[in-house]
């Protein structure tokens, strides 16, 4: 009799506790992808540097919970990129998956992760192909779209009346989506369009035909290791003399180092520059100088910018529980970020300021200068293809 | 095309395909005495970049750097032979493409931990970034030139070897039929071991030439590798004379193909078209080019094998 009622009281008691004890807040948990190894791991790492320094800006929690961080790198291959975000979703749980460089892993894992009620934030990729018509309200992407770098290109160098350009790209989907941007603001002549391999080392062939085919500028997307070999073959080709180069995502604060007095003299575009004055931007370049002891490329300042995007959203919609009002947060991109300006267009892609800048030499350091604005408060082609309204 | 960029395109041609000879000279030989298939020949391409980066920021001069790196790389090309490879030319060749595909993961992995997994950029001393104009009107790098001058040189070399000394006997006697040669008293393991490592050298010279051009990281010698089979099989097996001039076929083909083809599709498709399919087929060419000398000649252009 008295072993019963004892049993009754524990049990009784147990129940209590767990009644009495509160639900424990959510662990945010995210993933980031990038890649480590190879010729383009001179851009994962770095931006796998940056994104722990934004951890570590607000204080390692995102929006204030307890966050913990997956890292994953995808080797530059779709199937590795899919497995990855596999993982991170069905064994780590986690509520994002970050990061992801390039535009044909970013499509290869677009739709698997968008379908599995997980946000999917890109760090730098961004295909046209996500969009327009494949716009997802679980993507966003905080980088910019691949285009509009081209188009910026595209329209100073047809302010500036420079006709006969010969253009170059890597054969793969950003690759045709930079040509096609570019050409969808440059109103000359094109004296060349050529695709090289992904991956490519060796250009002395295509620097040839260049050549031979007498154009008056040329403009190239080759991004990380196969700029650095484009750039300094052509200097070798005694060609950075002749005829000016113009670039987009080739020539900036990673590249530049190995490419040194080679891409002196080019010019870039771009949407963020290490020496913009907001408040944000400089304590990033600063603390990461002091940090890692270089200055932080695009990439970077991307990956930094995806902790205070998060943190921001996470605080203000109080927690990862409510992914609506997550989203909604999310949405109203009042962040505080590296670029100053900054909004998202219907298709939770990025509407920003794009910069004129020049690769200079000065001191014994390689730096690039912003010269000014070529096209402000700039949406991308895509979004009118887009259905989602909010 | 003009017929000055076609010849300047045929020298572009022409350092690519005497790169690809220094690499398959050893592995045709390899394949030729030892009869065995080394898919590790690639991971000694990258291992000799990697010794002459390092020597060359050791000692701070370029051909200081490779005076040290080519006897280094002969040496690790010979502990290889002994530790890992002798093992193996009595089973067969699937046996040794398991094993060999081992020492390639095996390689990457060693140089990821020892060099890191971030590509290394080693630069040309300023007395070789110059350009020289062979063909008027169209400057050519002074270090391309070099490559082809040591890639003629390595092949007159092995020529002279080959043909003209008694170890050059036992090569063409140990390509033809090395059991043979094994049963006439010759001691048979240090001449492999040589042979091997005799070929590593040329694999990682080859190596420490393309690194100032490009890159040097992880994995750099199988896309090699993958062409150095494909010269050695038009080549014929075991023949160095074949693997040179299949060598110089593949470069040209290579090399002329990639940027004649998109012009050459333009006169039957829409520019649109030519620029999307030309560097599609263009990479399928030499494939083309080693499946259509198959067909016609299967044992390749100039087989050594007699046993």
């Amino acid at each position: 009799m008295a072993m019963g009622m004892s049993k009754r009281i524990l049990a009784a008691a147990a129940g209590l506790t767990i009644a009495a004890t509160p639900v424990a807040a959510e662990k945010v948990k995210v993933g980031f992808i990038t890649t480590l190894s190879g010729g383009a791991g001179i851009i994962g790492k770095p931006m796998k540097n940056a994104f722990e320094l934004g951890m570590e800006h607000v204080g390692g929690r995102l929006g204030g919970f307890e966050t913990e961080i997956f890292y994953g790198d995808d080797k530059r291959k779709p199937d590795v990129a899919k497995q990855l975000a596999n993982r991170m979703i069905k064994k780590d749980r986690v509520h994002f998956v970050t990061g992801i460089i390039w535009s044909n892993l970013l499509i290869a894992i677009h739709g698997p992760v968008t379908r599995s009620n997980t946000f999917l934030i890109s760090s730098n990729a961004g295909a046209g192909a996500v969009a327009g018509k494949r716009c997802s309200k679980d993507f966003f992407n905080v980088s910019f779209q691949n285009d509009v770098m081209p188009e910026g290109m595209g329209k100073y160098m047809t302010d500036k009346k420079i006709d006969n350009v010969y253009a170059m790209a890597p054969n793969y989907q950003a690759g045709k989506d930079m040509i096609k941007g570019f050409k969808r603001m440059y109103k000359g002549k094109i004296a060349g369009e050529v695709y090289t391999k992904l991956g490519q080392k060796d250009y002395q062939a295509e620097i040839s035909a260049l050549r031979a085919a007498k154009p008056s500028a040329v403009f190239i997307f080759l991004p990380g290791g196969m700029g650095i070999n484009f750039v300094k073959q052509y200097a070798q080709a005694g060609l950075s003399k002749k005829i000016p180069l113009y670039s987009v995502y080739s020539v900036d604060a990673l590249t530049l180092p190995a490419m040194k007095d080679a891409a002196v003299g080019t010019y870039g575009v771009q949407h963020w520059s290490p020496d913009l004055g907001n408040t944000v931007n400089r304590r990033f370049v600063t603390e990461y100088r002091k940090k890692y002891g270089k200055t932080p490329a695009f990439y970077a300042a991307q990956a930094y910018d995806t902790v205070l995007f998060l943190d921001h959203a996470i605080r203000k919609a109080g927690g990862v529980g409510d992914r609506d009002k997550l989203r909604a947060a999310m949405r109203a991109g009042d962040f505080p970020n590296t670029r100053g300006a900054f909004k998202f267009n219907n298709n939770q892609f990025p509407i920003q300021n794009i910069y004129l800048r020049e690769a200079m030499h000065e001191n014994g350091k390689y730096f690039t200068k912003t010269l000014g604005v070529v096209l402000s408060a700039h949406g991308d082609s895509y979004a009118k293809d887009c259905k989602m309204k909010w | 095309m003009d017929p000055l960029l076609l010849l300047e395109q045929f020298f572009n041609g022409l350092q690519f395909g005497v790169m690809l000879f220094l690499i398959a000279a050893g592995l045709t030989l390899v394949f030729g005495i030892m009869d065995m298939v080394n898919l590790a020949h690639g991971s000694l391409v990258m291992i000799g970049a990697y010794l002459a980066t390092t020597f060359i920021g050791w000692t701070g001069s370029f051909l200081g750097g490779l005076a040290l790196a080519i006897p280094a790389t002969f040496a690790v090309g010979a502990l290889v032979e002994v530790v890992a490879l002798r093992t193996l030319y009595r089973r067969n060749h699937l046996e040794q493409v398991l094993a060999t595909f081992g020492l390639i993961l095996f390689f990457n992995e060693i140089v990821r931990i020892i060099w890191g997994p971030i590509s290394l950029y080693s630069g040309l001393p300023d007395y070789l970034t110059g350009q020289v104009e062979i063909i008027p009107g169209a400057p050519y790098p002074v270090f391309r030139l070099i490559i082809i001058a040591v890639g003629l040189a390595v092949a007159g070399i092995i020529y002279a070897i080959v043909a003209h000394t008694r170890l050059g006997m036992l090569i063409r006697a140990g390509a033809s039929n090395n059991e043979m040669v094994g049963a006439l008293g010759i001691n048979i393991k240090s001449l492999f071991t040589f042979v091997f490592a005799l070929g590593a050298v040329f694999a990682g010279l080859a190596g420490m030439l393309l690194g100032p051009l490009t890159s040097v990281e992880p994995g750099i010698g199988e896309p090699l590798l993958i062409l150095a089979f494909v010269v050695i099989i038009i080549g014929g097996i075991g023949s160095i004379r074949g693997a040179f001039i299949a060598a110089i076929l593949v470069g040209v083909v290579d090399t002329v193909g990639r940027v004649a083809l998109p012009v050459l599709l333009r006169a039957f498709v829409t520019d649109a078209a030519a620029d999307t399919a030309g560097p599609a087929v263009a990479s399928m060419l030499i494939y083309i080019l080693m499946a259509a000398i198959l067909v016609v000649r299967p044992q390749g252009l100039f087989p050594a094998r007699t046993g």
